[in-house]
């Protein structure tokens, strides 16, 4: 039969040698192999202590913008959930009322929001479609959890701190405190 | 003597016969495509609308057989009527697409570009004709024009900002109405829709305005904000209606009934009925029948499949036989009802039914079990 490749090589089927069945030398080469990696570099590390750098351009957990003042960015225009190639985002609008001004930017706005990271797979193009720079994707992971219903992240989980009234809580979330 | 004389007109090579008095923009509709001028205040159903928008600017390159000089300028062919002979250029001209952009620009000086918050958006002339006549950016630097806010009533939504003063709801009501009460108040910059003294608009046919209005400057309140265009699915609808033929397309969402319309044709114009009438319809159909009971459902309706409303209906596609069942024996576990988590899209709250946009307190609301976020 041909050889599939040029790296096939007959099995070499000689009755092993003294020395070969001795075995300690093969054992002691290995060993040397094992006990010398101690001595290397470790490829790993120790991870809920320490933490890789994120590329600036990773795709983890959305987060929901507000602006300087405070107010939320969103105004259901419902571009991100239409790019979804997931189907992952849903949305219901309503109409800003006199007096909540200062909660939303403009006169419509995102009563609901809920991202299924169940669903999600992280390619950004919500980030991409967003004409109001409401929707971006942050340079964490999505938490795990035990149960499918810690995966619906709604509004609460996905808003980020207000500037205006939370300005300890933004500097910790964006790793500045 | 020859009954019905033909004029033969040739619109980007095309030849085509028509009857005299025909507009080159109805000849070129004839022969469909990319050859018909796009138009945003002339509309065929609406005796006297055009010549406004220039939109619809063409090259005669070949005045008629009788006098073959080309005509001087680009001319608005919703408004000239063909001659026999006539050869006109548009999407073969150079000079049409540029002057089309400037155009373009013009129309979007003011406007807001509120596409976001817009409810037109998905099915708007005017972002149809932006992406394929428009330029990338404008040169315009000065304040856009604001308006003081009008009511014009619980069913009709004006957002002055975004009109482009096609006068075709103007038409609108002229035509189907017996008494008009909405106008064009002050020219030039501050030329506006309003009524004269707050009124509101209340004619039972008046909800067609929504319809004719290329913009989102006039939407329907009972629909407004409560969803986008294109999540909800557009299915041809009838009821037996006393006042109009009742022949509608319903935009559902399941089984809601978020918005009734009137049937639209390819050029965005309301359809004739099964009677060959303009199948306007009546405020009653429009804006007080938001249950799926109220309806004959026909089918869904045909939608461009380059349109934006196309997406996610997954038409045509045969669903795959479910198998697990025959497998295990059983029902599979539900690991998840969706509905115990979600806000959104709760099963207890029909959002199509809330007169007029929702707001915080509609979610709040005890009965609706509403968390707020």
């Amino acid at each position: 039969m041909q050889a599939l490749t040029q790296r096939s090589r007959a099995v070499d089927r000689k009755p092993l040698t003294l020395w070969e069945r001795i075995y300690l030398p093969a054992v002691l080469k290995g060993m040397t192999i094992t006990f010398g990696h101690m001595f290397k570099k470790r490829p790993t590390i120790n991870y809920p202590e320490k933490t890789r750098p994120f590329s600036p351009v990773f795709r983890g957990l959305h987060v929901l913008n507000r602006d300087e003042e405070g107010r939320e960015r969103c105004t259901a225009c419902g571009l991100c959930a239409v790019a979804c190639p997931a189907e992952a985002i849903t949305m219901e609008a309503a109409e800003r009322k006199n007096g909540e001004e200062g909660l939303y930017r403009e006169e419509k706005y995102a009563a609901r929001y809920e991202i299924n990271m169940l669903r999600c797979i992280f390619c950004g193009l919500c980030e991409e479609a967003c004409p109001k720079d409401a929707i971006y994707l942050s340079e964490t992971f999505a938490p795990s959890n035990f149960a499918r219903k810690g995966f619906i992240y709604g509004k609460d989980d996905l808003l980020i701190p207000n500037p205006k009234t939370q300005p300890e809580e933004l500097a910790k979330a964006r790793g500045e405190a | 003597m020859s009954e019905v004389q033909k004029f033969k007109v040739t619109i980007d090579n095309i030849t085509i016969e028509v009857a005299p008095g025909t507009t080159i923009l109805e000849a070129a509709r004839k022969i469909g495509g990319e050859v018909a001028p796009p138009a945003m205040c002339f509309y065929s159903k609406l005796k006297g609308s055009g010549g406004k928008c220039r939109t619809c600017l063409v090259e005669v390159s070949k005045g008629s057989e009788k006098d073959p000089r080309p005509m001087p300028k680009l001319v608005a062919s919703c408004r000239t009527t063909v001659m026999d002979g006539m050869e006109v250029k548009n999407i073969t001209s150079e000079k049409v697409p540029d002057a089309r952009a400037g155009v373009v620009e013009f129309l979007l000086l003011n406007h807001p570009l509120d596409c976001p918050i817009c409810d037109q958006a998905g099915e708007c002339h005017l972002q149809d004709l932006s992406y394929e006549h428009g330029r990338e950016g404008t040169r315009y630097e000065f304040q856009k024009r604001v308006f003081k806010k009008h009511d014009l009533g619980p069913y009709i939504q004006l957002h002055m900002t975004r009109c482009i003063l096609c006068y075709r709801c103007v038409f609108t009501a002229d035509q189907l109405t017996n008494k008009r009460v909405h106008g064009i108040l002050d020219r030039g910059d501050h030329a506006e829709i309003a009524t004269h003294i707050e009124k509101a608009l209340d004619n039972d046919f008046i909800g067609n305005v929504i319809d004719v209005c290329p913009v989102g400057a006039l939407t329907d309140k009972t629909f407004r904000f409560k969803n986008r265009v294109w999540f909800t699915k557009p299915v041809d609808a009838h009821r037996d209606c006393p006042t109009c033929s009742g022949e509608v397309q319903l935009w559902m969402r399941g089984d809601e009934v978020f918005r009734v319309t009137a049937r639209k044709d390819e050029w965005g114009e309301v359809k004739e009925n099964s009677k060959g009438e303009t199948g306007w319809i009546c405020n009653e159909c429009r804006f007080e029948k938001k249950h799926i009971h109220d309806w004959t459902i026909e089918g869904p309706s045909v939608i461009n499949r380059h349109s934006v409303i196309s997406q996610g209906h997954y038409v045509g596609i045969t669903k795959p036989k479910e198998t697990v069942q025959e497998v295990i024996g059983k029902e599979p576990r539900l690991l998840m009802d969706i509905h115990s988590v979600s806000q959104v899209n709760k099963p207890n709250i029909d959002l199509s039914l809330i007169n007029g946009p929702a707001h915080s307190d509609d979610f709040n609301h005890p009965n609706t079990n509403g968390k707020q976020d």
